[in-house]
């Protein structure tokens, strides 16, 4: 193992091998990714693949479009030998309250500001868009076409293609024990134990997902992280028949049917307690199954096939936490992203790579820091399963 | 690898080859988990029922002894089940026609 490096980046899920592949490309190639388990072992690997711009806030948003632009020439920017299987085929966002449906025009307008192509639909035309859609008790529809689904395991492998090609090295199977800090007065980086060794680094990127609060504490920094069990089943594969993620924050599930012809869906669970636990249960797939043959009835006949679940690392404000953390140098965050992380990845990337590397940044980050919690400046983002 | 690879189906829920699968292991994915979520490898109906062993195989082959390999992930449910039948077997109405 090496045994010193520029940068340390913790968690080989796919914002860690974005970040390491976005400081290579801008020169800064003596870079180590250390995962505990194997690369989208964690959320990434787990989580329901969806890529949405329609957010509530003005961040999430702005990195999403970003982020999107991205997937769509990821193919030949990173130069893959696979496929990310990138498919805009949309995300019908449903309202079935005059709050909701409020929430939604407020939202849409600043989507428009930012350039998205957002419609509000009325339940007619929300059926033209699905046509297998129950629009009982329906008040509205928002659909955005460039929304769709992404192959989370392809995304992660063709950024550490990449990045290896660049002079990153990728270490898994290889755990974080502690964070060393050192140096006269404030207490900077300067290591990193490991199952595998000592790395001497300046500078640590915490992109752990839900062991992000475990990491920051032994860099000896509290944040307000905290992890949750969602949970996801898939069918078995059918011919196209959704184009859209159809997705109810009312009942708090979204479905969306995969290039594969299989559908993914999940529920949110507001009993949900903070945790660590990744099992899944039987509670889940009936309460899914419910909604969904509800919601989507021609679903009825389709086979679920696999059932599992996955953290997401979430904050107050349910906004990713990412950049420099004043009182430790040489400590960089880039979690909590609140189970949106897979969909903003490139953007994360970009951002965190930039801050690291003092350069000038591509989207307001600062807005985004750690900080905000205690200045009260929060983004209360309203549009999350 | 030989020609005859590309006709011998290791995968039979998601048609992947012995070609697919020595291409897979050979850019360096060693574990069953690491195989399914790249290339599909056992994530179908029967979740590699079939395929496992003969992945293992190939691992053992190619460099990890069966000792050495980890066990794969099998999820719930054992066997496909619909969304429809899941749906009624909780509900009040299903409960009535049990008993």
């Amino acid at each position: 193992m090496h045994s010193s490096a520029e940068v340390v980046v913790i968690g080989g899920g796919v914002n860690g091998v974005a970040i390491a592949y976005e400081l290579a490309k801008r020169g800064c190639t003596d870079v180590v990714v250390l995962e505990r388990d194997y690369l989208a072992s964690g959320a990434t690997g787990r989580c329901g693949a969806g890529v949405r711009q329609q957010w509530g806030t003005e961040m999430n948003l702005r990195m999403s479009i970003a982020s999107v632009k991205r997937f769509e020439t990821m193919n030949e920017d990173l130069d893959y030998d696979g496929d990310i299987e990138f498919k805009q085929g949309g995300y019908l966002l449903l309202a079935y309250t005059p709050a909701g449906w409020e929430q939604f025009q407020k939202n849409v307008n600043l989507q428009r500001s930012f350039g998205l192509g957002v419609k509000l639909c009325t339940p007619a035309e929300a059926r033209e868009i699905v046509p297998h859609l129950n629009t009982e008790g329906l008040l509205g529809a928002t659909f955005n076409q460039t929304d769709g689904h992404c192959n989370p395991f392809h995304v992660t492998d063709a950024y550490a293609q990449a990045a290896r090609r660049l002079g990153v090295k990728i270490y898994t199977n290889t755990e974080v024990l502690g964070i060393r800090r050192g140096g006269a007065g404030e207490g900077r980086i300067v290591g990193v134990k490991t199952t595998g060794g000592y790395i001497a680094t300046p500078v640590v990127v915490n992109a752990a997902g839900g062991w992000s609060k475990d990491i920051a504490a032994m860099a000896g920094v509290d944040i307000p992280t905290y992890s949750e069990r969602h949970q996801i089943l898939v069918t078995e594969p059918v011919a196209p028949m959704q184009g859209p993620m159809v997705m109810s924050f009312h009942h708090h599930i979204y479905c969306q049917q995969t290039p594969h012809g299989s559908f993914i869906m999940g529920l949110g669970d507001a009993a949900e307690k903070p945790g660590y636990s990744s099992r899944s249960t039987w509670q889940f797939a009936e309460e899914m199954a419910q909604k969904i043959t509800w919601l989507l009835p021609p679903l009825k006949g389709i086979r679920v096939v696999r059932q599992w679940a996955g953290l997401y690392n979430m904050t107050p404000d349910r906004t990713p936490i990412l950049g420099a953390v004043p009182e430790v140098p040489g400590l960089f965050l880039a979690v909590g992203f609140s189970g949106h992380g897979f969909m903003l990845a490139p953007m994360t990337g970009v951002l965190l790579a930039e801050s690291v590397l003092g350069l000038p940044a591509s989207l307001p980050i600062e807005k985004m820091d750690l900080g905000r919690f205690a200045r009260g400046e929060l983004f209360d983002e309203p549009s999350v399963v | 690898m030989s020609e005859q690879d590309k006709d011998i189906i290791v995968c039979r829920c998601e048609d992947l080859t012995l070609a697919d699968v020595k291409r897979l292991i050979s850019k360096g994915y060693r574990t069953l988990d690491e195989l399914r979520r790249i290339g599909r490898l056992g994530m179908g109906p029967c979740q590699g029922k079939t395929c496992r062993a003969l992945v293992q195989r190939e691992l053992q082959a190619a460099g990890t002894p069966l000792k050495h390999q980890l066990p794969g992930t099998y999820r719930p449910p054992t066997r496909p089940i619909t969304l429809g039948s899941i749906a009624a077997g909780s509900s009040e109405e299903a409960s009535k026609d049990a008993q």
